[in-house]
């Protein structure tokens, strides 16, 4: 337990470890914490705000969505309307062809029908002249009685 | 109880001596170097606690330094987080407590703090472990594993922290300063009128009470450590007499030991930080 050189050792020994302590153990160690210390700051300032970007661009997102949901819906009440609309042409459309296809077979129909006539009357007319003919050609004189025959077939 | 090697029968006495016993190595009056017989030599050297107190800071050094090349910014290994964990605590009280600037005072008080602890912890290792295989096997018949229990140890780092304070005050202060503030404290001479004849009596009586002061320091610093330490010691080497009853009073005292231990150690880091940062701030 004397004080001997021991004493002046220690010394030397403890200046030469904090020496190197100061030189190469803190400096090195102390920038890496701080270094760390702003990375991690930065990183939770980074995630902070994108946070804030996520909420924001999910409510742009939910508002697009409401936007389109909108937009669609007038697409489609359009489209209703137009096929309605289309619908509705095409009926009268068919209407408006059928009356007018009908008409002209009516009228068709009446052509024929009064030439069908004509031709019945003009035959009709002629077998009764031919057979008046015979009869008046055994019986009565033609001239008596051409007026009575024309009368006949005129009636016809 | 296996360590004592020809000297003597094994009483209880010689054996606590012997473990209280530094390998000492000295110069003899012929000028050959000599082992232990060095009793009273200023000159002598103790070995065991050179050599442990070395072997601890060159692990302290290799161990931190081993972090400090490969520290980096990315994710920590668990030993880097442990070192850095250190270092925070360390730099934590620095600024808690030292608020000028400076590049020396963290560096030490992490050097002191982890230094002294690992020189405390030899104390948990068995006492006869290590003396009984250098006495056994290597032939060194004395071994004190503890550095902190030899107040040369204590002392030398404590007259560094001395002499770290004197730099700081006149650092700070400048020598007037220094000068001053040993002579000019607690009772405040006055100059003026003939109040000044009574002023060399109050610069001498402040004098004597301010060197006290400033001696104490280094006195308390170290002898604080020694003294728990060394009581830690010798106790540890009272369980170590008792035979088999050691073995639950060993862990008792061991597990309180651990918080000697570090405690030493943080305060020792602790009243460095405070004396330097005393000497360093105007009050």
């Amino acid at each position: 337990m004397d004080i001997n050189m021991t004493l002046i050792g220690q010394t030397i020994a403890m200046i030469v470890f904090v020496w190197f302590c100061m030189k190469f153990i803190w400096p090195p160690i102390l920038n890496a914490l701080e270094e760390r210390q702003k990375q991690i700051e930065e990183g939770l300032a980074a995630a902070d705000k994108s946070q804030e970007k996520l909420v924001e661009a999910q409510a742009q997102a939910d508002e697009i969505v409401a936007e389109a949901r909108q937009q669609a819906t007038g697409i489609l009440d359009q489209a209703h309307a137009r096929a309605n609309e289309i619908v509705a042409d095409g009926k009268d459309a068919g209407v408006k062809e059928r009356e007018r296809q009908l008409a002209a077979a009516k009228a068709e129909i009446e052509q024929e029908a009064n030439k069908a006539r004509e031709e019945l009357r003009g035959q009709v007319s002629a077998i009764a002249v031919a057979s008046a003919e015979k009869i008046l050609n055994r019986e009565i004189d033609d001239k008596a009685h051409e007026d009575i025959l024309g009368k006949l077939a005129q009636e016809i | 109880m296996a360590a004592e090697t020809g000297h003597g029968e094994l009483t209880t006495s010689g054996y606590i001596e012997h473990h209280l016993q530094n390998l000492q190595v000295c110069k003899d009056e012929a000028g050959a170097w000599v082992w232990n017989h060095c009793a009273g030599n200023p000159m002598a050297i103790n070995v065991d606690s050179m050599f442990w107190s070395i072997l601890l800071g060159l692990t302290f050094s290799f161990l931190f330094w081993r972090v400090a090349k490969k520290s980096s910014t990315g994710k920590p290994t668990k030993w880097q987080a442990f070192v850095e964990i250190v270092v925070e605590i360390v730099d934590g009280s620095v600024k808690d407590t030292f608020h000028g600037k400076s590049r020396l005072i963290a560096p030490l008080a992490l050097t002191v703090f982890v230094w002294v602890f690992l020189m405390n912890l030899m104390d948990l290792v068995p006492v006869d472990w290590i003396p009984f295989i250098s006495a056994e096997y290597l032939g060194i018949p004395y071994m004190k594993v503890v550095p902190t229990t030899d107040v040369n140890v204590t002392f030398g780092m404590s007259i560094a922290v001395f002499f770290l304070i004197i730099f700081y005050t006149i650092k700070n202060k400048g020598v007037g300063g220094f000068v001053a503030e040993l002579t000019l404290h607690p009772i405040a001479p006055s100059f003026k009128g003939p109040a000044i004849i009574a002023a060399p009596f109050i610069i001498a009586f402040n004098f004597i009470l301010e060197s006290v002061a400033l001696l104490a320091k280094p006195l308390s610093l170290s002898l604080r450590l020694f003294g728990n330490m060394f009581a830690g010691e010798l106790i540890f080497i009272l369980i170590a007499i008792l035979g088999v009853w050691q073995l639950p009073l060993h862990f008792g005292w061991a597990v309180f030991h651990v918080l000697i231990v570090t405690l030493q150690a943080f305060i020792f880091m602790m009243l460095t930080i405070v004396y330097l940062s005393l000497a360093s701030e105007s009050h």
